[in-house]
């Protein structure tokens, strides 16, 4: 614990790319094997797991503790995360006990204990215990810490810790480490590492994980749900008046860009899996599309997009239906009903157990067409049409391509993609051979009516808005219409912006609700976003999809932000199904 | 929270006064009477008729007030008759000449903080407890999240990060006037500038015009500072590789870094103490130290000073008041008025101002333009 806890600091104070991967390294090269693989889990950011709630911790931190509660939550309020308030306040708090560590601990230090024994048994073991003991327990875990693993501890137990490395970071530190290729071990380390849980063996299956992920190339097979690195597209910034992307048209495979879940869909070893972008295992989410991959050959995996599509509709269902196939472990035989998913597939990776990444993308695809439509097992099977081909568009010259990308919105789609047909299927987001082409977000001006202060590095500035547009349209000289509340946004403006705002929000609150403040109705931003539906469970009947801040219009005067009418005049589809109540909003 | 009225202090527009005096404590405004209490901008204004301070300030009032304002120099512990008040000045350990300052008249008396801290500082006098029936005290930190380690513990941190990184230039932004010599006073006392030690002749710490103007009066004062010279002096193109440059916050993101080919950043501000804060300064390094006094320091304060009342000012006066009433059983109340708002701007910016005359800024010639006009 003690060396992961520098490592946090270190990788805490050193913001150049060289100084991160070389700390890195260093600690990958020197740890012992079980604590490199779950520092590792660590820094991918596998750690999602809340062990013990904040406001539990802040619980346990407050008993017995002459602090008062409402200065407790004054400071947490300063700092924005319970984690860090508990780690600066614990000194005070229990201040005969913390200093050092060295009180007659018969266990040495926990300090020193390894990092896979408070992952894997001292956090949990605290976790699994409740109420008295467990504060006992946890409390016994702080006397032992300092400040800065403290807050590492914390940060463990609440679930959600972050580094804030970028995975192509970790991964040259682990190829500088292991002399393996990155893109190997991004392979190696899809669906994530095998730790084992709170067992006696946790140490064992922690170090055989991590000498599995750095076991010399071609020698280890690994699970058979293992998906692949993921190939990304970038967005394409045509030039007016040039070729959007080097060479002719027909050097590209041109598809619709869906607006769904990515997915990997896996056929091996008589089983089936399916896993998102996020690799997420999402089997038990859709188990109409597990049951149709046991219609393909085994040694089989495509890549592709999970959309909801009702039958014999013409495109796809807004993507606030496939949310409400998310968030379920199992859905119910009404929900598999109203919103039945299908698989559209437009890779192949995988075939006969083979590795087919390296073939060019005209050769896997017609592969992909020839399996999905040829093959007898697929078109027999009741499922087969949940497995769909994502069809080729036609485009004969670079200079049909605006108008291809204008019918999307029709097709249900959200843009084109772009693929160069001569290309592999590579790993992650690299430039030059898969992109994208979005339709342009649609735009309201809209009014800034309250704002919250953000969490973590933005808490004490106020970051997360709420946006209202006008019921009407205000007249001079007549009194103002209503603002109806219409979109949260979190992002968009620049850290110069962000403190301006904030400083404004301060100076002109009207009113308080809770964290929440109202501000006086006068500044106006341009926002945009991906889609618009109709939704009852929004005040403004409309939900809106990835709303940003596109501008802050401080030209604009407050009456000229948009109305409500202007947003239903971009609903595309009205007849679209409504959005139920269940919709996450 | 108002003063009761018929008080010995009252809170007028222009700030606290003392109609038995005819003087008015750290004025906002021009008046014909100003009592300071030291020399940051937030608690020295100009305009004013006389000015009462610490001798030790005065070239730094001088400066930034104008060269012929009206000084009455002052020592601390003199007692001096004003008007029919009996007024002195002690020391406030926050900067060099600040002080806390008393005053007394119809049997009662009033002590008004400024601002101070209680941690050792070599750049300036230590903190001197003083006795008051009511005690007007800051809370810039006033959250028991902030407790501060000692200076020499955090320079000793500077240093290491400093020795680091050898082939970088190393940019450590502290508030030009306090913090900057603080910094480099406690330095000096680690060997930084002697023969053989980092920062020795010839490859001397390096600072912004804006640190450099505040030097000639820290050095006549007697505190030890290791040899500097301005950034602007050294021949372009000279390598500033394994360098320590002082700058103000406000030189970050200025054209002014045009200079440094991928330098280490670091930010030297009791509001470190706090990873969110670090974060959003966009500084690689965060070194948790401040010239305002911690929480314990705080308490330690309120109860060396006797005050049967406590007025709380600036930061977290209603958590510090609240606290001192309902654990400490102290009667203490927010005061309120024009503190907060006169510090202006962001928190983060607001612990000591970097004000720094125009002509300084020109002077430098690397055009830093940046408006360096802090508030505290
Ligand atoms: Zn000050
Ligand atoms: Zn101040």
């Amino acid at each position: 614990m003690r060396r992961f806890t520098a490592l946090f600091g270190e990788l805490d104070a050193r913001s150049g790319t060289t100084a991160r991967v070389e700390t890195l390294a260093a600690y990958f090269a020197t740890a012992d094997p079980a604590d490199a693989a779950w520092a590792l889990h660590l820094l991918l950011g596998k750690q999602r797991r809340r062990l013990i709630t904040g406001r539990r911790l802040r619980q346990i931190a407050l008993e017995g503790s002459a602090l008062p509660e409402w200065l407790f939550d004054d400071c947490y309020a300063h700092v924005g995360d319970t984690a860090e308030t508990i780690a600066l306040l614990w000194q005070q708090l229990e201040p005969e006990t913390s200093h050092g560590t060295a009180d007659g601990d018969p266990e040495e230090s926990l300090l020193d204990q390894p990092l896979h024994r408070w992952l894997g048994e001292l956090l949990p073991a605290a976790a699994a215990l409740e109420g008295a003991e467990q504060a006992q327990a946890v409390r016994r875990l702080w006397q032992g810490l300092e400040p800065g693993a403290l807050l590492v501890a914390n940060k463990l137990l609440t679930g959600g810790f972050r580094l804030g490395v970028a995975q192509g970071l970790v991964l040259r530190a682990l190829s500088q480490v292991s002399g393996l290729e990155p893109a190997l071990l991004a392979h190696r380390l899809m669906g994530g590492l095998q730790l084992g849980g709170p067992q006696r063996d946790s140490a064992q299956s922690s170090a055989a994980a991590w000498n599995a992920l750095l076991a010399p190339a071609g020698g280890v097979d690994g699970p058979i749900s293992r998906p692949y690195p993921f190939c990304l597209a970038s967005p394409v910034e045509p030039e007016p008046g040039a070729p959007p992307l080097p060479g002719p048209a027909s050097d590209w495979l041109v598809e619709w860009k869906w607006d769904g879940i990515r997915g990997q869909l896996i056929r091996r070893g008589g089983e089936g899996f399916l896993w998102s972008r996020g690799e997420e295992l999402i089997n038990a989410a859709f188990p109409e599309l597990i049951a149709a991959a046991g219609a393909l050959p085994c040694g089989t995996v495509l890549d592709g997009e999970v959309l909801v599509w009702p039958e014999g509709a013409e495109r796809p269902a807004p993507f606030a239906q496939l949310q409400r196939r998310l968030g379920r472990r199992a859905p119910g035989r009404a929900l598999l009903a109203e919103a039945p998913a299908v698989f559209m597939a437009y890779d192949l990776l995988e075939r006969d157990g083979e590795d087919w990444r390296p073939r060019p993308l005209s050769q896997r695809r017609a592969a992909l067409d020839c399996l999905l439509h040829g093959a007898p097992a697929a078109a027999t099977a009741p499922e087969a049409g949940l497995l769909r081909l994502s069809p080729l568009l036609s485009l004969p010259a670079w200079d049909s391509l605006e108008s291809l990308r204008q019918q999307a919105r029709a097709a249900g789609a959200e843009g084109l993609m772009l693929k160069a047909a001569a290309s592999p299927y590579r790993v992650g987001r690299r430039r030059g051979d898969w992109w994208k082409h979005k339709l342009e977000p649609l735009r309201l001006d809209a009014v800034l009516v309250y704002a919250q202060a953000g969490s973590g590095r933005r808490a004490n500035l106020f970051t997360d808005y709420t946006f209202a547009l006008w019921s009407e349209p205000p007249r001079p000289g007549e009194p103002a219409p209503a603002l109806v509340t219409f979109a949260k946004a979190y992002s968009g403006l620049d850290d110069g912006a962000i403190a301006e705002l904030d400083r404004w929000i301060r100076s002109h609150t009207i009113d308080r609700f809770g964290p929440v403040r109202a501000v006086e109705p006068l500044q106006v931003f341009e926002l945009a976003f991906e889609g618009l539906q109709p939704s009852r469970r929004h005040r403004s009947g409309i939900a809106v999809r990835f709303p940003r801040i596109a501008r802050w219009r401080r030209d604009k005067p407050a009456q000229e932000a948009d109305t409500l009418a202007s947003a239903l005049a971009l609903l595309q589809s009205p007849e679209a199904p409504e959005a139920s109540g269940d919709v996450a909003p | 929270m108002p003063l009761p009225p018929g008080s010995l202090l009252e809170l007028t527009p222009q700030g606290l006064y003392c109609p038995a005096a005819a003087a008015w404590i750290d004025p906002w405004r021009p008046v014909p009477r100003a009592l300071i209490s030291h020399a940051h901008a937030d608690h020295a204004r100009p305009g004013c008729g006389e000015y009462w301070a610490i001798g030790s300030s005065e070239g730094i009032l001088r400066r930034r007030l104008g060269a012929a304002i009206r000084l009455l120099p002052v020592e601390y512990g003199q007692l001096h008759r004003i008007g029919d008040a009996r007024v002195s000045f002690h020391s406030a350990g926050h900067v060099l000449g600040s002080a806390q300052i008393r005053l007394e008249a119809g049997g009662e008396s009033w002590l008004v903080s400024g601002d101070y801290k209680r941690c050792a500082d070599p750049s300036c006098a230590p903190f001197e407890p003083v006795g008051a029936d009511v005690f007007i005290t800051e809370a810039t930190f006033g959250l028991p999240i902030y407790r501060w380690r000692d200076g020499a513990a955090v320079a000793a941190e500077i240093l290491a990060w400093w020795q680091g990184a050898p082939e970088q230039t190393s940019i450590l932004f502290c508030y030009a006037f306090g913090k900057a010599q603080r910094v480099l006073a406690e330095l000096a006392a680690l060997g930084v500038g002697q023969p053989g030690q980092p920062g020795a002749e010839g490859r001397e710490i390096l600072l912004h015009g804006a640190v450099q103007a505040l030097m000639e009066p820290y050095r006549q004062a007697g505190v030890v500072l290791p040899p500097a010279r301005p950034v602007s002096e050294l021949p372009r193109g000279e390598s500033l590789a394994g360098r320590l440059v002082i700058a103000p916050p406000a030189a970050q993101g200025s054209p002014w870094m045009r200079r440094f080919k991928q330098p280490q950043t670091a930010f030297v501000s009791g509001w470190m103490a706090v990873r969110g804060a670090r974060r959003r300064r966009g500084t690689e390094r965060g070194f948790v130290l401040s010239d305002h006094a911690d929480w314990p320091g705080l308490l330690q304060s309120v109860r060396q000073s006797g005050a049967r009342q406590v007025y709380v000012t600036h930061g977290n006066s209603d958590g510090l008041a609240r606290y001192l009433r309902e654990v400490e059983a102290i009667s203490a109340e927010p005061l309120e008025g024009d503190f907060n708002a006169q510090r202006g701007g962001e928190r983060l910016d607001g612990e000591e101002p970097a004000a720094q005359p125009a002509a300084t800024l020109s002077k430098d010639g690397e055009g830093a333009r940046a408006s360096v006009t802090g508030a505290s």
